[in-house]
């Protein structure tokens, strides 16, 4: 029952904040993220007392089709529900000091959102999880056709085709397990166990995978990415970032892994040379990207390739750290893309190279950004060095020369972000007399919250291994 | 048992060393603003506070103990822990007294030379945070503990390099330090990737029972030492992974002594000594650690005879300095090596600092080309950096004599070749340090009038740590006497338990009779007396001046331009790798990728933009249409 | 009564005459133009089919096509009132009612 209590709250708040107006509604967004982040942490040690049965959501929906709402918990969605919860209020937060049309509907989509994905990481039947999962693609339409910049109905257009396109394969997939299964079922449970013959997995495999691709993404099914990103206002593009790709990756592992155990196994090598590739691809051409938000949208799809490579490598260890990078991946993308922002609303300048001598006039923006930055180049005592560590170890268990090639990111990491650091905050002011305010109240704590996250993880990441152990012994045969 | 107890005491001010530096990191970094100068006394004292409970450790460590233990598990999946803890034994209690003392002694200079700095308090707090990740790798009783400290003191070198930000030149340095350690530390990680996949864990203790299960040579352990060897590489820069330390004497002199000098860069040289079982294990490495050791010390010896900058000339005799470090590991004379390390801290930090002292006197000028006869303004400093260029040239009884002269000892028992090449070096390592000794300090002042008005002793916060590293520079060859001389080598048998595991697998190999070491020593003297006198003629008597940039011609102008290393690094690494990030971008991702999508995109249009051509509008044909539609489906029925 | 009536002629009689009239109205929406006629048109459509159910239901004995003839004539009676108030609102706007005017709605 304490699902439902967890989805009804951000949409209750999402249908409330439609009858406020202005700053008001901002403020109410706040509150309501807040509640929501107490009542997750409240789940939080109910789940560590009392395991799943608390949160257990069983309703039949429909007989024919048979359909059950069916809403439920484990280690894995409780962290991923965790991540959702803490990072909306800093999204919300980060929208103080700012120009926004119609706040109100802007934030009643996001907390719309918020219920959306809060489901998708809940949902323990293929149909409802189908439900939410397409529920949370309509709030981030608006949100990025709506506030975004430049080109932004083509580039949303093209966003929301591509991704919808996507999820019908798995709508199809979804189809034929439950025209197959025993149980005419799509209950998790029963699909896990009775997983449908090698033969039809060999081409299931790909429907599920190329929906959960797209979402993530992984190269080559990325293009819609940089273009929406840099398209998106800020926040929606945290949202996207921060957690909606985390859907597909989490998914990964929920769905696709368990349910097609053999197409995985078939298309493994294949599958993970893509990841890699990926990797170093993108890690490639972020090195040249003259806008800041197209440089981290590159650098996004190179740490999501990572994960996706540990996820394949079908190991412990590549699995765990996928889980633990998830969750760092999900603070310092947001982060970053909050410090382009702050850059932006200052200068109104997107452009790497028009920009430089930041940290001259706001040092303490500067040092924020930089933590931020280490813990995206996975310096040790970050949570990104735990999460890599580990996915690199997990990809190193499946092949050396591979682990090798993935790990190259280490180092083009470096060269990427420090040239961006570089260019961005160092060096002399462009113009004489640049204006350039230090950290605003909003900003600090958004800044400071999730620097302080990065090192909090980074120095015992074992909560999070501890919390998903036990599912993924189930994942992992 | 009583033992045991005994060392648990040692606990506590064991953790507590790494403690203090990270405060007074954080003490400094969030009220440096309040704090102002106090904070470089602040920093400078909590680094003293870790020294002195270093010497505790050295005095209450019982003789042939060491002490492992375990703060917390840091990272626990399956059946892999990884935790968090120190080894104290006296390898990394040596370390320790090493970093903690010099890095006091540079701590308090600095309060002298950044004194005017507007960035005063961040410089100390950046200090600190280095001091306590040096810690940690010296302290770490795992390899992943070790890691921490190792790339987090490549941040601080980063943070420390580009330290006044606004230059762009010395942003680039600091990148360029940070990513060339990146590729070591890769090598690094990949090699702690095989140790815990074979062996299980990561901390010392397993990993060495764990190579001793195998036989020596073995191809997992020459893999993995190779491997940890990329990762020493790059943080002690050897060849190809040098071009960064050259570079990186755009941060500030202190920082130059304290990072790029005397701890930092000994780095991979504590590491190879920490791991010596395995390298030990692993002959084919120790064959290509000494090659690069000795290659490295020549060439880059080759480059510091033609430089001007007097960082940049000292610059290149710690690469030297450290591929002979490399050697003295390569040929197994681990004790030896860490021996250098110690005599070369004490010998560099201070020629660093006097450097400091120089440009500080000289209002920041660097060329030794407009320096000389300083000797009459800066005395204190003159004495300090000739008691130094003494030690680094290997003359008697300076420090540097007793450690080079034993790693040229242990490589003339080892491989004849070697030891040549390796005096060749020294040789003239001896030359090109008094070539800058005599540019800079004799004959007369070539700088213009302003700055000969400027000229200046610094404040004793500066001179009082230049004169106590010129005393360690003096006595601390005595600590290590070869065979001939004293019947007791302090430094080799306080190291030896460490180092008792690779006896075994090295062979008793290195008893010189006395005569050839006498005679060893006496040509390493000889050699670097002639080199002096060389310099002394050609810059002394002769006044010569080293040319200006565009007259060099011929080698000379190939090792003052550094043999151009990196213009071919450019051009074979970095060029191609933008370029292919455009072209990636551009030809792939726009036109390939991005055109496959919009293919698709633009087959469902062009489809409806035919289709809808029969949507006329004319209701008589849609009628017209409908009518023969239900004639066909009709027709359809009746046939069927 | 009424079902000796019309059982009085064979039943090929009203087959026969509801096609010819079902044609009739075809033929009248396709080739007329004026829209008023075409309604007109099928209305006769309607119609014809409404006697073919008729007979059917005499000859079967079975009132279930009377019932649907009521069902259209209902029917037909709606959509007659809303064709033509939409005939009568486009000739008040643009005093025609040729269908071949009325070809905005396309493409």
């Amino acid at each position: 029952m304490l699902s439902l209590t967890l989805l009804s709250i951000p949409l209750l708040a999402s249908l409330l904040l439609l009858f406020s107006r202005g700053a008001m509604s901002r403020n109410l967004a706040l509150v309501f993220t807040l509640v929501q982040l107490g009542f997750t942490i409240f789940a939080y040690t109910v789940f560590k007392a009392e395991g799943a049965g608390p949160f257990d959501y069983m309703q039949n929906w429909s007989a024919k089709p048979f359909i059950n709402v069916h809403l439920s918990m484990d280690g894995m969605s409780l962290l991923m529900v965790m991540l959702t919860n803490v990072l909306l209020p800093l999204i919300v937060l980060s929208g103080y000091n700012r120009e926004t049309n119609r706040m109100h509907v802007f934030y009643s989509l996001m907390l719309f959102m918020q219920f959306a994905l809060n489901g998708v990481f809940m949902a323990f039947d293929g149909f409802i999880y189908y439900i939410f999962w397409e529920l949370a693609l309509i709030p981030i339409y608006f949100i990025a056709f709506n506030w975004g910049g430049e080109n932004r109905a083509k580039v949303t257009l093209k966003f929301f085709i591509y991704t919808l396109a996507g999820s019908l394969l798995m709508l199809f997939g979804f189809l034929f397990l439950y025209n197959g299964s025993p149980a005419n079922s799509l209950e998790w449970s029963s699909l896990v166990a009775n997983p449908s013959c090698s033969c039809n997995q060999s081409w299931l495999f790909w429907l599920f995978f190329i929906a959960f691709a797209i979402k993530i993404p992984i190269v080559p099914f990325h293009t819609w990415q940089p273009d929406t990103y840099q398209s998106a206002p800020t926040q929606g593009t945290m949202l996207l970032s921060g957690i909606m790709l985390k859907m597909g990756t989490y998914s990964l592992i929920r769905w696709l892994l368990p349910i097609v155990p053999a197409g995985v196994q078939e298309w493994q090598p294949l599958v993970i040379a893509l990841c890699v590739g990926g990797v170093v691809y993108a890690s490639i051409i972020a090195i040249m990207q003259r806008d800041m938000k197209r440089l981290l949208a590159y650098s996004s799809i190179a740490h999501v390739g990572l994960i996706s490579a540990g996820i394949f490598a079908l190991n412990r260890s590549g699995i765990q750290g996928s889980l633990v990078q998830m969750v760092s991946h999900g603070l310092t993308v947001v982060g970053l893309f909050f410090c382009a922002d702050i850059i932006f609303n200052r200068t109104k300048h997107e452009e790497i190279e028009g920009l430089g001598g930041v940290r001259l006039a706001a040092p303490k923006f500067a040092a924020w950004f930089l933590i931020i930055v280490l813990g995206s180049v996975a310096l040790p005592l970050t949570s990104g060095f735990v999460g890599e560590f580990m996915l690199l170890f997990g990809v190193y268990q499946y092949n050396t020369w591979l682990s090798i090639f993935a790990g190259l990111t280490i180092i083009l990491g470096a060269v990427y972000m420090l040239r961006m650091y570089q260019k961005v905050v160092l060096g002399k002011a462009i113009k004489e007399n640049m204006v350039f305010p230090d950290l605003m109240w909003n900003e600090k704590i958004v800044l400071v919250s999730i620097g302080v996250m990065i090192f909090a993880l980074g120095l015992f990441p074992n909560p999070i291994i501890e919390l998903t152990e036990p599912i993924l012994k189930t994942i992992i045969k | 048992m009583e033992n045991f107890l005994e060392l648990t005491k040692l606990i506590s001010p064991a953790s507590l060393i790494p403690l203090f530096p990270l405060l007074g990191f954080l003490l400094t970094a969030f009220f440096g603003k309040t704090l102002k100068h106090a904070a470089g006394w602040l920093a400078s004292a909590m680094i003293l506070i870790s020294f002195c409970l270093s010497t505790f450790l050295f005095i209450n460590l019982p003789a042939n103990a060491d002490l492992s233990f375990t703060i917390f598990d840091w990272i626990k999946f399956g059946n892999v822990t990884l935790s968090f803890g120190f080894l104290i034994d006296h390898l990394s209690i040596i370390m320790l007294l090493v970093v903690t003392g010099i890095g006091f002694l540079i701590h308090l200079y600095s309060i002298g030379y950044m004194h005017n700095d507007e960035g005063f308090a961040r410089f100390f707090s950046y200090l600190n945070l280095f001091i306590f990740f040096m810690l940690l790798l010296v302290l770490g009783n795992s390899y992943l503990v070790m890691f921490i400290g190792w790339e987090g003191v490549g941040l601080c070198s980063y943070l420390l390099i580009g330290f006044w930000f606004k230059n762009d030149a010395y942003n680039d340095a600091a990148k360029k330090a940070f990513i060339m350690n990146r590729i070591g530390d890769l090598g690094f990680l990949v090699a702690m990737f095989y140790m815990l996949f074979y062996f299980g864990g990561l901390d010392f203790e397993t990993v060495n029972a764990g190579a001793q299960t195998l036989e020596v040579g073995n191809t997992l352990l020459v893999t993995i030492t190779l491997l940890l060897f990329v990762g020493a590489m790059g943080k002690s820069a050897q060849i190809p992974l040098y071009t960064w330390l050259p570079d990186a004497m755009a941060g500030p002199t202190p920082v130059s002594a304290l990072i790029h000098a005397a701890t930092m860069v000994t780095a991979g040289i504590y590491m190879i000594a920490r791991s010596n079982i395995i390298f030990a294990m692993a002959p084919l490495t120790l064959e290509v650690v000494m090659w690069v050791g000795v290659i490295t010390s020549l060439f880059a010896a080759f480059i510091g005879m033609k430089q001007t900058d007097i960082k940049k000339v000292l610059a290149y005799s710690t690469v030297s300095q450290l591929g002979l470090m490399f050697v003295a590991l390569g040929v197994g004379a681990f004790s030896s090596g860490m021996f250098h390390v110690v005599t070369h801290a004490f010998f560099k930090a201070l020629l660093f600092l006097g450097a400091g002292s120089v440009i500080h006197a000289m209002g920041g000028e660097q060329d030794i080309r407009n320096m000389g006869g300083l000797a009459k303004y800066i005395k204190i400093t003159f004495y300090t950096f000739l008691i130094a260029t003494l030690a680094i040239s290997g003359i008697f009884p300076f420090a540097g004599f007793f450690s080079k002269d034993e790693i040229l000892a242990a490589s003339f028992s080892e491989h004849k070749a070697v030891w040549v090449l390796a005096s060749i070096s020294s040789m003239i390592t001896a030359f090109y340090m008094f070539r800058v000794m005599f540019l800079t300090f004799q004959n007369s002042f070539r700088g213009t009038e302003e700055q000969k008005h400027h000229l200046h002793e610094s404040p004793w916060t500066m001179t009082v740590p230049l004169s106590i590293l010129a005393i360690f520079s003096m006595v601390a060859g005595f600590w290590g006497m070869p065979a001939v001389m004293s019947s007791t080598h302090w430094f080799g048998t306080y190291l030896a338990p460490v180092f008792e595991g690779s006896k075994a697998y090295l062979g008793e190999g290195h008893h010189l009779d006395h005569g050839t070491e006498i005679m060893l020593m006496v040509i390493a003297t000889v050699l670097a007396l002639v080199s002096i006198s060389i310099a002394y003629v050609m810059y002394v008597k002769n006044k010569t001046l080293p040319e200006a940039d565009a007259e060099t011609t011929g080698v000379a102008k190939w090792a003052a331009n550094k043999f151009y290393v990196d213009e071919f690094y450019d051009k074979i690494i970095v060029r191609p790798i933008t370029i292919l990030s455009d072209v990636l971008f551009v030809l792939v991702d726009k036109l390939v990728i991005d055109l496959v999508v919009m293919a698709g995109a633009w087959l469902v249009g062009f489809t409806g933009r035919t289709i809808r051509l029969v949507q006329t509008g004319n209701t008589g044909f849609y009628v017209f249409a409908m009518v023969i539609g239900m004639m066909v489906l009709m027709f359809i029925q009746l046939v069927y | 009564m009424e079902q000796q009536i019309l059982q009085a002629h064979p039943q090929n009689w009203y087959l026969v005459l509801s096609t010819i009239l079902f044609s009739i109205g075809v033929m009248g929406v396709l080739m007329r133009r004026n829209a008023l006629i075409i309604l007109m048109c099928i209305e006769l459509m309607l119609n014809s089919v409404n006697l073919l159910l008729v007979s059917f239901s005499a000859y079967a004995g079975n009132t279930d096509g009377q019932v649907f003839v009521f069902f259209i004539m209902v029917v037909a009676a709606a959509e007659v009132a809303v064709g033509l108030a939409l005939l009568v609102s486009i000739y008040r706007n643009i005093a025609t009612t040729d269908i071949d005017v009325l070809s905005k709605l396309k493409w």
